[in-house]
Protein backbone atom coordinates (compact mmCIF):
# COMPACT_ATOMS: atom_id res chain seq x y z
CA UNK A 1 0.00 0.00 0.00
CA UNK A 2 1.41 3.37 -0.92
CA UNK A 3 1.43 6.46 1.23
CA UNK A 4 -1.56 8.07 -0.48
CA UNK A 5 -3.72 4.99 0.04
CA UNK A 6 -2.60 4.76 3.68
CA UNK A 7 -3.42 8.39 4.38
CA UNK A 8 -6.68 8.02 2.49
CA UNK A 9 -7.65 5.11 4.74
CA UNK A 10 -6.70 7.18 7.79
CA UNK A 11 -8.81 10.07 6.50
CA UNK A 12 -11.96 8.02 6.00
CA UNK A 13 -11.22 6.13 9.22
CA UNK A 14 -11.38 9.45 11.07
CA UNK A 15 -14.66 10.35 9.37
CA UNK A 16 -16.18 6.97 10.19
CA UNK A 17 -14.84 7.32 13.72
CA UNK A 18 -17.53 9.97 14.13
CA UNK A 19 -20.09 7.51 12.78
CA UNK A 20 -18.81 4.96 15.30
CA UNK A 21 -19.25 7.50 18.14
CA UNK A 22 -22.85 7.97 17.02
CA UNK A 23 -23.48 4.23 16.75
CA UNK A 24 -21.90 3.72 20.16
CA UNK A 25 -24.33 6.21 21.71
CA UNK A 26 -27.41 4.61 20.16
CA UNK A 27 -26.55 0.89 20.20
CA UNK A 28 -24.36 0.69 23.27
CA UNK A 29 -25.39 3.47 25.60
CA UNK A 30 -29.10 3.73 24.87
CA UNK A 31 -29.53 0.10 23.69
CA UNK A 32 -31.43 1.59 20.76
CA UNK A 33 -30.65 -0.19 17.45
CA UNK A 34 -30.79 2.86 15.19
CA UNK A 35 -30.69 2.62 11.40
CA UNK A 36 -31.44 6.33 10.94
CA UNK A 37 -27.69 6.60 10.39
CA UNK A 38 -28.03 5.44 6.77
CA UNK A 39 -30.18 8.52 6.20
CA UNK A 40 -28.50 11.06 8.46
CA UNK A 41 -25.05 10.49 6.92
CA UNK A 42 -26.18 11.60 3.42
CA UNK A 43 -28.38 14.22 5.10
CA UNK A 44 -25.27 15.84 6.58
CA UNK A 45 -23.59 15.65 3.18
CA UNK A 46 -26.62 17.06 1.34
CA UNK A 47 -27.17 19.95 3.73
CA UNK A 48 -23.54 21.00 3.86
CA UNK A 49 -22.94 20.59 0.10
CA UNK A 50 -26.07 22.55 -0.82
CA UNK A 51 -25.16 25.37 1.55
CA UNK A 52 -21.53 25.47 0.36
CA UNK A 53 -22.61 25.61 -3.29
CA UNK A 54 -24.98 28.40 -2.25
CA UNK A 55 -21.95 30.40 -1.12
CA UNK A 56 -22.18 29.89 2.64
CA UNK A 57 -19.29 29.46 5.02
CA UNK A 58 -18.26 25.76 5.11
CA UNK A 59 -17.99 25.70 8.93
CA UNK A 60 -21.48 27.14 9.22
CA UNK A 61 -22.66 24.63 6.61
CA UNK A 62 -21.17 21.76 8.65
CA UNK A 63 -22.78 23.13 11.82
CA UNK A 64 -26.19 23.27 10.18
CA UNK A 65 -25.66 19.75 8.85
CA UNK A 66 -25.13 18.66 12.46
CA UNK A 67 -28.40 20.33 13.48
CA UNK A 68 -30.22 18.62 10.61
CA UNK A 69 -28.80 15.25 11.71
CA UNK A 70 -29.88 15.99 15.28
CA UNK A 71 -33.39 16.70 14.04
CA UNK A 72 -33.45 13.37 12.19
CA UNK A 73 -32.43 11.59 15.40
CA UNK A 74 -35.17 13.44 17.28
CA UNK A 75 -37.77 12.21 14.78
CA UNK A 76 -36.73 8.58 15.29
CA UNK A 77 -36.65 8.96 19.08
CA UNK A 78 -40.01 10.72 19.05
CA UNK A 79 -41.60 7.93 16.98
CA UNK A 80 -40.36 5.47 19.57
CA UNK A 81 -40.84 7.39 22.83
CA UNK A 82 -44.10 9.20 22.09
CA UNK A 83 -45.80 7.03 19.47
CA UNK A 84 -44.45 3.77 20.95
CA UNK A 85 -43.24 2.44 17.60
CA UNK A 86 -40.63 -0.33 17.94
CA UNK A 87 -37.17 1.34 17.88
CA UNK A 88 -35.84 -0.58 14.89
CA UNK A 89 -38.96 0.17 12.83
CA UNK A 90 -39.01 3.82 13.92
CA UNK A 91 -35.45 4.24 12.66
CA UNK A 92 -36.22 2.51 9.35
CA UNK A 93 -39.17 4.85 8.80
CA UNK A 94 -36.98 7.90 9.37
CA UNK A 95 -34.24 6.47 7.16
CA UNK A 96 -36.69 5.91 4.27
CA UNK A 97 -38.20 9.36 4.71
CA UNK A 98 -34.73 10.92 4.66
CA UNK A 99 -34.07 9.53 1.20
CA UNK A 100 -36.82 11.81 -0.16
CA UNK A 101 -35.76 14.66 2.10
CA UNK A 102 -32.17 14.43 0.85
CA UNK A 103 -33.31 14.51 -2.79
CA UNK A 104 -35.43 17.57 -1.99
CA UNK A 105 -32.56 19.35 -0.24
CA UNK A 106 -30.17 18.82 -3.15
CA UNK A 107 -32.81 19.11 -5.85
CA UNK A 108 -30.99 16.35 -7.72
CA UNK A 109 -29.29 13.03 -6.87
CA UNK A 110 -25.87 14.59 -6.30
CA UNK A 111 -24.10 17.89 -5.78
CA UNK A 112 -20.50 18.41 -6.86
CA UNK A 113 -18.19 20.45 -4.65
CA UNK A 114 -15.24 20.68 -7.04
CA UNK A 115 -13.77 24.16 -6.96
CA UNK A 116 -16.02 25.23 -4.06
CA UNK A 117 -14.72 26.71 -0.84
CA UNK A 118 -14.85 23.82 1.68
CA UNK A 119 -13.41 23.79 5.17
CA UNK A 120 -10.35 22.07 3.68
CA UNK A 121 -9.63 24.83 1.15
CA UNK A 122 -7.66 27.16 3.51
CA UNK A 123 -5.21 24.33 4.26
CA UNK A 124 -4.55 23.44 0.64
CA UNK A 125 -2.47 26.51 -0.18
CA UNK A 126 0.47 25.40 2.03
CA UNK A 127 3.45 23.30 1.07
CA UNK A 128 1.84 20.00 2.09
CA UNK A 129 -0.25 18.02 -0.42
CA UNK A 130 -4.02 17.64 0.12
CA UNK A 131 -3.75 13.97 1.06
CA UNK A 132 -1.66 14.96 4.07
CA UNK A 133 -3.53 18.08 5.16
CA UNK A 134 -7.02 16.53 4.92
CA UNK A 135 -6.38 13.77 7.50
CA UNK A 136 -4.59 16.32 9.69
CA UNK A 137 -7.57 18.68 9.68
CA UNK A 138 -9.96 15.81 10.26
CA UNK A 139 -7.81 14.45 13.10
CA UNK A 140 -8.01 17.80 14.91
CA UNK A 141 -11.81 18.00 14.42
CA UNK A 142 -12.39 14.39 15.49
CA UNK A 143 -10.14 14.67 18.56
CA UNK A 144 -11.93 17.84 19.69
CA UNK A 145 -15.27 16.07 19.32
CA UNK A 146 -13.88 13.02 21.16
CA UNK A 147 -12.78 15.15 24.14
CA UNK A 148 -16.15 16.94 24.28
CA UNK A 149 -18.07 13.65 24.00
CA UNK A 150 -16.08 11.97 26.77
CA UNK A 151 -16.55 15.01 29.02
CA UNK A 152 -20.28 14.83 28.33
CA UNK A 153 -20.48 11.10 29.14
CA UNK A 154 -18.80 11.73 32.50
CA UNK A 155 -21.15 14.64 33.31
CA UNK A 156 -24.29 14.34 35.43
CA UNK A 157 -26.45 14.40 32.30
CA UNK A 158 -24.20 11.91 30.52
CA UNK A 159 -24.38 9.56 33.49
CA UNK A 160 -28.17 9.88 33.45
CA UNK A 161 -28.14 8.93 29.76
CA UNK A 162 -26.00 5.86 30.44
CA UNK A 163 -28.33 4.79 33.24
CA UNK A 164 -31.33 5.26 30.94
CA UNK A 165 -29.98 2.67 28.52
CA UNK A 166 -28.69 0.29 31.17
CA UNK A 167 -31.63 0.28 33.60
CA UNK A 168 -34.52 2.58 32.66
CA UNK A 169 -36.69 1.62 35.64
CA UNK A 170 -33.94 2.42 38.10
CA UNK A 171 -33.16 5.62 36.20
CA UNK A 172 -36.75 6.82 36.50
CA UNK A 173 -36.84 6.04 40.20
CA UNK A 174 -33.85 8.37 40.60
CA UNK A 175 -35.66 11.20 38.85
CA UNK A 176 -34.28 10.76 35.34
CA UNK A 177 -36.71 11.64 32.56
CA UNK A 178 -35.80 8.60 30.44
CA UNK A 179 -37.87 9.65 27.41
CA UNK A 180 -36.03 12.95 27.25
CA UNK A 181 -32.68 11.16 27.59
CA UNK A 182 -33.51 8.98 24.58
CA UNK A 183 -34.43 12.09 22.57
CA UNK A 184 -31.22 13.85 23.58
CA UNK A 185 -29.02 10.81 22.94
CA UNK A 186 -30.51 10.06 19.54
CA UNK A 187 -30.16 13.69 18.49
CA UNK A 188 -26.52 13.69 19.60
CA UNK A 189 -25.84 10.39 17.85
CA UNK A 190 -27.28 11.46 14.51
CA UNK A 191 -25.72 14.94 14.74
CA UNK A 192 -22.31 13.23 14.94
CA UNK A 193 -23.17 11.03 11.95
CA UNK A 194 -24.32 14.07 9.96
CA UNK A 195 -21.02 15.85 10.71
CA UNK A 196 -19.27 12.75 9.38
CA UNK A 197 -21.42 12.97 6.22
CA UNK A 198 -20.57 16.66 5.82
CA UNK A 199 -16.83 16.03 6.22
CA UNK A 200 -16.98 13.06 3.86
CA UNK A 201 -18.73 15.10 1.15
CA UNK A 202 -16.18 17.91 1.47
CA UNK A 203 -13.19 15.59 1.25
CA UNK A 204 -14.65 13.52 -1.60
CA UNK A 205 -15.82 16.57 -3.52
CA UNK A 206 -19.47 15.63 -3.79
CA UNK A 207 -22.62 14.67 -1.95
CA UNK A 208 -24.67 11.80 -3.29
CA UNK A 209 -28.08 10.56 -2.21
CA UNK A 210 -26.87 6.93 -2.17
CA UNK A 211 -23.75 7.53 -0.10
CA UNK A 212 -25.49 6.41 3.10
CA UNK A 213 -26.05 2.81 2.10
CA UNK A 214 -24.39 0.51 4.63
CA UNK A 215 -22.99 3.28 6.83
CA UNK A 216 -24.67 1.71 9.86
CA UNK A 217 -22.83 -1.55 9.24
CA UNK A 218 -19.48 0.24 8.94
CA UNK A 219 -20.27 2.08 12.18
CA UNK A 220 -21.13 -1.17 13.94
CA UNK A 221 -18.09 -2.93 12.51
CA UNK A 222 -15.94 -0.11 13.90
CA UNK A 223 -17.50 -0.29 17.37
CA UNK A 224 -17.15 -4.09 17.48
CA UNK A 225 -13.66 -4.04 16.01
CA UNK A 226 -12.51 -1.48 18.55
CA UNK A 227 -13.88 -3.58 21.40
CA UNK A 228 -12.11 -6.64 20.03
CA UNK A 229 -8.65 -5.06 19.90
CA UNK A 230 -8.55 -3.07 23.11
CA UNK A 231 -9.90 -2.81 26.63
CA UNK A 232 -13.14 -0.87 27.01
CA UNK A 233 -13.17 -0.86 30.79
CA UNK A 234 -13.98 2.84 31.04
CA UNK A 235 -16.04 5.26 28.95
CA UNK A 236 -12.89 7.04 27.77
CA UNK A 237 -11.42 3.76 26.52
CA UNK A 238 -14.73 2.80 24.89
CA UNK A 239 -14.85 6.01 22.88
CA UNK A 240 -11.18 5.74 21.88
CA UNK A 241 -11.90 2.14 20.85
CA UNK A 242 -14.60 3.38 18.44
CA UNK A 243 -12.07 5.59 16.69
CA UNK A 244 -9.39 2.89 16.67
CA UNK A 245 -11.93 0.41 15.29
CA UNK A 246 -12.97 2.76 12.48
CA UNK A 247 -9.38 3.47 11.43
CA UNK A 248 -8.44 -0.23 11.57
CA UNK A 249 -11.52 -1.10 9.54
CA UNK A 250 -10.64 1.36 6.77
CA UNK A 251 -7.01 0.21 6.82
CA UNK A 252 -8.10 -3.41 6.54
CA UNK A 253 -10.37 -2.58 3.63
CA UNK A 254 -7.65 -0.58 1.88
CA UNK A 255 -5.17 -3.41 2.40
CA UNK A 256 -7.56 -6.03 1.09
CA UNK A 257 -8.30 -3.99 -2.00
CA UNK A 258 -4.64 -3.22 -2.59
CA UNK A 259 -3.37 -6.75 -2.15
CA UNK A 260 -6.00 -8.07 -4.53
CA UNK A 261 -6.64 -10.58 -1.76
CA UNK A 262 -8.55 -13.68 -2.91
CA UNK A 263 -9.42 -11.77 -6.04
CA UNK A 264 -11.64 -9.37 -4.10
CA UNK A 265 -12.76 -6.20 -5.74
CA UNK A 266 -14.26 -2.94 -4.49
CA UNK A 267 -17.77 -4.16 -5.15
CA UNK A 268 -17.28 -6.98 -2.61
CA UNK A 269 -16.86 -4.46 0.20
CA UNK A 270 -20.34 -4.66 1.69
CA UNK A 271 -20.43 -8.44 1.49
CA UNK A 272 -17.08 -8.70 3.29
CA UNK A 273 -18.25 -6.21 5.93
CA UNK A 274 -21.46 -8.13 6.56
CA UNK A 275 -19.52 -11.40 6.92
CA UNK A 276 -16.99 -9.79 9.28
CA UNK A 277 -19.71 -8.25 11.49
CA UNK A 278 -21.59 -11.56 11.60
CA UNK A 279 -18.41 -13.38 12.58
CA UNK A 280 -17.77 -10.85 15.31
CA UNK A 281 -21.27 -11.34 16.71
CA UNK A 282 -21.12 -15.12 16.61
CA UNK A 283 -17.49 -15.73 17.48
CA UNK A 284 -17.48 -16.47 21.23
CA UNK A 285 -14.11 -14.82 21.79
CA UNK A 286 -15.83 -11.56 20.96
CA UNK A 287 -19.00 -12.36 22.84
CA UNK A 288 -19.01 -9.04 24.65
CA UNK A 289 -19.18 -7.29 21.31
CA UNK A 290 -22.78 -7.40 20.19
CA UNK A 291 -24.37 -9.32 23.02
CA UNK A 292 -27.27 -7.36 24.39
CA UNK A 293 -27.64 -5.14 21.37
CA UNK A 294 -30.35 -7.18 19.75
CA UNK A 295 -31.23 -9.17 22.82
CA UNK A 296 -33.49 -6.50 24.25
CA UNK A 297 -36.69 -5.92 22.38
CA UNK A 298 -37.92 -2.86 24.23
CA UNK A 299 -36.37 0.53 24.46
CA UNK A 300 -36.09 2.49 27.68
CA UNK B 1 -48.26 13.10 55.55
CA UNK B 2 -49.10 10.68 52.77
CA UNK B 3 -52.72 10.23 51.89
CA UNK B 4 -54.37 7.81 49.47
CA UNK B 5 -58.10 8.30 48.80
CA UNK B 6 -60.28 5.86 46.86
CA UNK B 7 -57.37 4.62 44.80
CA UNK B 8 -58.57 2.28 42.03
CA UNK B 9 -56.26 0.49 39.62
CA UNK B 10 -57.54 -1.82 36.90
CA UNK B 11 -55.22 -3.72 34.59
CA UNK B 12 -56.29 -4.67 31.07
CA UNK B 13 -59.50 -2.64 31.18
CA UNK B 14 -62.01 -3.93 28.63
CA UNK B 15 -60.06 -7.10 27.85
CA UNK B 16 -60.83 -10.67 28.97
CA UNK B 17 -57.86 -10.38 31.34
CA UNK B 18 -59.30 -7.37 33.16
CA UNK B 19 -58.29 -7.44 36.83
CA UNK B 20 -58.92 -4.96 39.59
CA UNK B 21 -55.56 -4.72 41.31
CA UNK B 22 -56.73 -2.08 43.78
CA UNK B 23 -60.41 -1.50 44.64
CA UNK B 24 -60.84 1.74 46.49
CA UNK B 25 -57.84 1.86 48.80
CA UNK B 26 -57.74 4.50 51.54
CA UNK B 27 -54.57 4.90 53.55
CA UNK B 28 -53.01 7.70 55.58
CA UNK B 29 -49.40 7.46 56.64
CA UNK B 30 -48.13 9.92 59.25
CA UNK B 31 -44.66 11.39 59.13
CA UNK B 32 -42.15 9.03 60.72
CA UNK B 33 -44.36 5.97 60.53
CA UNK B 34 -42.90 2.65 59.35
CA UNK B 35 -45.71 0.66 57.74
CA UNK B 36 -45.31 -2.99 56.82
CA UNK B 37 -47.66 -4.38 54.18
CA UNK B 38 -48.57 -8.06 53.94
CA UNK B 39 -50.95 -10.05 51.79
CA UNK B 40 -51.07 -13.04 49.48
CA UNK B 41 -50.02 -13.01 45.86
CA UNK B 42 -52.28 -10.73 43.86
CA UNK B 43 -53.49 -8.90 46.96
CA UNK B 44 -52.33 -5.59 45.52
CA UNK B 45 -49.23 -4.94 47.64
CA UNK B 46 -46.92 -4.29 44.72
CA UNK B 47 -49.55 -2.22 42.89
CA UNK B 48 -49.96 -0.06 46.00
CA UNK B 49 -46.21 0.48 46.04
CA UNK B 50 -46.15 1.22 42.31
CA UNK B 51 -48.94 3.77 42.73
CA UNK B 52 -46.83 5.54 45.35
CA UNK B 53 -43.68 5.44 43.18
CA UNK B 54 -45.51 6.46 39.99
CA UNK B 55 -44.74 3.33 37.94
CA UNK B 56 -48.51 2.73 37.93
CA UNK B 57 -50.93 5.66 37.78
CA UNK B 58 -54.26 5.27 39.55
CA UNK B 59 -57.38 5.13 37.36
CA UNK B 60 -59.29 7.12 39.94
CA UNK B 61 -58.79 8.49 43.43
CA UNK B 62 -56.19 10.85 44.83
CA UNK B 63 -52.65 10.51 46.11
CA UNK B 64 -51.13 13.37 48.06
CA UNK B 65 -47.86 13.82 49.87
CA UNK B 66 -47.88 16.81 52.22
CA UNK B 67 -50.91 18.17 50.35
CA UNK B 68 -49.09 17.98 47.03
CA UNK B 69 -51.25 16.26 44.42
CA UNK B 70 -49.24 13.39 42.89
CA UNK B 71 -51.93 11.21 41.35
CA UNK B 72 -50.99 11.83 37.70
CA UNK B 73 -47.34 12.68 38.16
CA UNK B 74 -44.86 10.27 36.49
CA UNK B 75 -42.10 8.50 38.42
CA UNK B 76 -39.20 10.74 37.45
CA UNK B 77 -41.09 13.89 38.40
CA UNK B 78 -41.79 12.69 41.94
CA UNK B 79 -38.38 11.17 42.63
CA UNK B 80 -37.60 14.13 44.89
CA UNK B 81 -40.32 12.86 47.24
CA UNK B 82 -40.10 9.09 46.84
CA UNK B 83 -37.09 6.80 47.29
CA UNK B 84 -37.31 3.14 46.41
CA UNK B 85 -35.47 -0.15 46.88
CA UNK B 86 -36.50 -2.92 44.48
CA UNK B 87 -37.02 -6.60 45.23
CA UNK B 88 -34.54 -7.71 42.58
CA UNK B 89 -31.00 -6.64 43.57
CA UNK B 90 -30.24 -6.29 39.85
CA UNK B 91 -33.09 -3.81 39.38
CA UNK B 92 -32.01 -1.18 41.87
CA UNK B 93 -28.53 -0.58 40.53
CA UNK B 94 -26.83 -0.28 37.16
CA UNK B 95 -24.40 -3.13 36.66
CA UNK B 96 -22.58 -1.45 33.77
CA UNK B 97 -21.76 1.59 35.89
CA UNK B 98 -19.21 1.69 38.69
CA UNK B 99 -20.17 1.78 42.36
CA UNK B 100 -19.32 5.48 42.61
CA UNK B 101 -21.27 6.27 39.43
CA UNK B 102 -24.34 4.52 40.84
CA UNK B 103 -24.02 6.55 44.03
CA UNK B 104 -23.52 9.75 42.01
CA UNK B 105 -26.73 9.03 40.10
CA UNK B 106 -28.58 8.59 43.36
CA UNK B 107 -27.09 11.68 44.97
CA UNK B 108 -28.67 13.76 42.18
CA UNK B 109 -32.11 12.24 42.71
CA UNK B 110 -34.84 14.81 42.45
CA UNK B 111 -32.69 17.69 41.23
CA UNK B 112 -31.69 19.03 37.84
CA UNK B 113 -28.74 17.30 36.26
CA UNK B 114 -26.10 19.65 34.88
CA UNK B 115 -23.20 19.26 32.46
CA UNK B 116 -20.74 19.38 35.34
CA UNK B 117 -18.69 16.29 36.11
CA UNK B 118 -20.82 13.73 37.90
CA UNK B 119 -17.98 12.84 40.29
CA UNK B 120 -15.54 14.97 42.25
CA UNK B 121 -13.19 14.41 45.20
CA UNK B 122 -15.70 15.68 47.79
CA UNK B 123 -18.40 13.32 46.53
CA UNK B 124 -15.97 10.40 46.46
CA UNK B 125 -14.99 11.13 50.06
CA UNK B 126 -18.66 11.25 51.07
CA UNK B 127 -19.36 7.93 49.29
CA UNK B 128 -16.33 6.31 50.91
CA UNK B 129 -17.57 7.29 54.36
CA UNK B 130 -21.07 6.02 53.60
CA UNK B 131 -19.78 2.71 52.22
CA UNK B 132 -17.49 2.19 55.20
CA UNK B 133 -20.44 1.79 57.55
CA UNK B 134 -21.68 -1.19 55.54
CA UNK B 135 -18.59 -3.09 56.66
CA UNK B 136 -18.36 -4.84 53.30
CA UNK B 137 -15.05 -3.36 52.22
CA UNK B 138 -16.72 -1.55 49.34
CA UNK B 139 -15.12 1.77 50.30
CA UNK B 140 -11.94 0.61 48.56
CA UNK B 141 -13.77 -0.48 45.42
CA UNK B 142 -15.44 2.77 44.32
CA UNK B 143 -14.28 2.30 40.72
CA UNK B 144 -15.46 -1.33 40.41
CA UNK B 145 -18.40 -2.13 38.22
CA UNK B 146 -21.62 -2.79 40.13
CA UNK B 147 -21.99 -6.09 38.25
CA UNK B 148 -19.05 -7.52 40.21
CA UNK B 149 -20.96 -7.31 43.50
CA UNK B 150 -23.11 -10.04 45.06
CA UNK B 151 -26.88 -9.67 45.42
CA UNK B 152 -26.62 -8.78 49.10
CA UNK B 153 -23.90 -6.21 48.49
CA UNK B 154 -25.93 -4.65 45.71
CA UNK B 155 -29.02 -4.48 47.90
CA UNK B 156 -27.00 -2.81 50.66
CA UNK B 157 -25.74 -0.24 48.14
CA UNK B 158 -29.32 0.26 46.89
CA UNK B 159 -30.37 1.14 50.44
CA UNK B 160 -27.52 3.59 50.70
CA UNK B 161 -28.53 5.11 47.36
CA UNK B 162 -32.10 5.55 48.56
CA UNK B 163 -30.89 7.48 51.59
CA UNK B 164 -28.36 9.80 49.92
CA UNK B 165 -31.02 12.42 49.16
CA UNK B 166 -33.92 13.33 51.41
CA UNK B 167 -37.30 11.80 50.58
CA UNK B 168 -40.77 12.03 52.12
CA UNK B 169 -41.25 8.28 51.86
CA UNK B 170 -39.01 5.27 51.42
CA UNK B 171 -40.53 2.31 49.59
CA UNK B 172 -39.08 -1.14 50.27
CA UNK B 173 -40.44 -3.77 47.90
CA UNK B 174 -39.76 -7.18 49.46
CA UNK B 175 -36.18 -6.04 49.33
CA UNK B 176 -34.84 -8.99 51.32
CA UNK B 177 -36.87 -11.70 49.54
CA UNK B 178 -34.20 -12.56 46.96
CA UNK B 179 -31.40 -12.91 49.53
CA UNK B 180 -30.18 -15.84 51.63
CA UNK B 181 -31.38 -15.70 55.29
CA UNK B 182 -28.12 -14.37 56.71
CA UNK B 183 -27.79 -11.63 54.10
CA UNK B 184 -31.49 -10.84 54.41
CA UNK B 185 -31.05 -10.28 58.15
CA UNK B 186 -28.08 -8.00 57.50
CA UNK B 187 -29.98 -5.94 54.91
CA UNK B 188 -33.03 -5.69 57.18
CA UNK B 189 -30.83 -4.54 60.07
CA UNK B 190 -29.21 -1.96 57.81
CA UNK B 191 -32.64 -0.76 56.64
CA UNK B 192 -33.69 -0.25 60.25
CA UNK B 193 -30.55 1.73 61.01
CA UNK B 194 -30.92 3.98 58.00
CA UNK B 195 -34.64 4.55 58.61
CA UNK B 196 -34.02 5.55 62.23
CA UNK B 197 -31.04 7.69 61.45
CA UNK B 198 -32.84 9.73 58.77
CA UNK B 199 -36.29 9.53 60.46
CA UNK B 200 -37.68 8.18 57.21
CA UNK B 201 -41.35 7.56 56.67
CA UNK B 202 -41.34 4.03 55.27
CA UNK B 203 -43.62 1.59 53.54
CA UNK B 204 -42.28 -1.96 53.34
CA UNK B 205 -43.94 -4.75 51.41
CA UNK B 206 -43.10 -8.21 52.71
CA UNK B 207 -44.15 -11.80 52.22
CA UNK B 208 -43.31 -12.77 55.75
CA UNK B 209 -45.80 -12.19 58.59
CA UNK B 210 -42.96 -12.60 61.04
CA UNK B 211 -41.01 -9.76 59.44
CA UNK B 212 -44.13 -7.62 59.17
CA UNK B 213 -44.59 -7.73 62.94
CA UNK B 214 -40.93 -7.61 63.93
CA UNK B 215 -40.06 -4.37 62.20
CA UNK B 216 -41.96 -1.13 61.79
CA UNK B 217 -44.61 0.67 63.78
CA UNK B 218 -47.76 -0.32 61.90
CA UNK B 219 -48.96 -3.30 59.86
CA UNK B 220 -51.45 -3.30 57.01
CA UNK B 221 -52.88 -6.45 55.47
CA UNK B 222 -54.24 -6.49 51.94
CA UNK B 223 -56.56 -8.98 50.28
CA UNK B 224 -58.03 -8.88 46.77
CA UNK B 225 -57.18 -5.25 46.21
CA UNK B 226 -58.42 -3.97 49.56
CA UNK B 227 -56.92 -3.15 52.91
CA UNK B 228 -58.60 -5.61 55.25
CA UNK B 229 -56.94 -4.55 58.44
CA UNK B 230 -54.58 -2.03 59.81
CA UNK B 231 -52.96 -2.31 63.26
CA UNK B 232 -50.54 -0.07 65.13
CA UNK B 233 -49.37 0.74 68.64
CA UNK B 234 -50.35 -1.38 71.61
CA UNK B 235 -52.72 -3.62 69.70
CA UNK B 236 -49.94 -4.49 67.27
CA UNK B 237 -47.31 -5.15 69.93
CA UNK B 238 -49.46 -7.90 71.39
CA UNK B 239 -49.88 -9.68 68.06
CA UNK B 240 -48.20 -12.84 66.91
CA UNK B 241 -48.38 -14.63 63.57
CA UNK B 242 -51.33 -16.90 64.59
CA UNK B 243 -53.22 -13.81 65.80
CA UNK B 244 -52.68 -12.21 62.41
CA UNK B 245 -54.09 -15.27 60.68
CA UNK B 246 -57.08 -15.31 63.05
CA UNK B 247 -57.64 -11.61 62.43
CA UNK B 248 -57.54 -12.25 58.73
CA UNK B 249 -60.19 -14.95 59.01
CA UNK B 250 -62.42 -12.79 61.16
CA UNK B 251 -62.30 -9.82 58.82
CA UNK B 252 -62.75 -11.89 55.73
CA UNK B 253 -65.38 -14.16 57.20
CA UNK B 254 -63.85 -17.06 55.36
CA UNK B 255 -61.52 -19.93 56.09
CA UNK B 256 -57.95 -19.52 54.99
CA UNK B 257 -57.16 -21.12 51.70
CA UNK B 258 -53.86 -22.81 50.99
CA UNK B 259 -52.81 -19.71 49.15
CA UNK B 260 -53.29 -17.53 52.19
CA UNK B 261 -51.38 -19.96 54.36
CA UNK B 262 -48.33 -19.32 52.25
CA UNK B 263 -48.19 -16.02 54.05
CA UNK B 264 -46.98 -17.46 57.30
CA UNK B 265 -43.72 -18.61 55.71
Amino acid sequence: MNQIALLGALESGLVFGLVAFGVFISFRILQFPDLTVDGSFPLGAAVSATLIVGGHDPWLATGIAALAGGAAGLVTAWLNVRLKILHLLASILTMIALYSVNLRIMGKPNVALLGEETLLTPFESGSLPYYVTTPMVFAVIVLLILVALVAFLYSETGLAMRATGANPRMARSHGIHTGRMVLLGMALSNALVAIAGALFAQSQGSADVTMGVGVIVIGLASVIGGEAVMSTRTMLLSIIACLVGAILYRLAIATALNLDLLGMKAQDLNLVTAVLVTAAIVFPGMKRSLKGVFARGDSP
Amino acid sequence: MISLRNIVVTFGLGTPLETQALRSVDLDIEKGEFVTVIGSNGAGKSTLLNVLSGEVLADSGHLQIDNEELTRRPTHARANLVARVFQDPLAGTCEQLTIEENLALASARGRRRSLRRALNPQLRERFREQLERLGLGLEDRLGDRMGLLSGGQRQAVSLLMASLQPARILLLDEHTAALDPKTAAFVLQLSNEIIHEHHLTTLMVTHSMRQALDVGTRTVMMHQGRIIFDVAGKERRGLDVPDLLALFEKRQGETLSDDSLLLSG
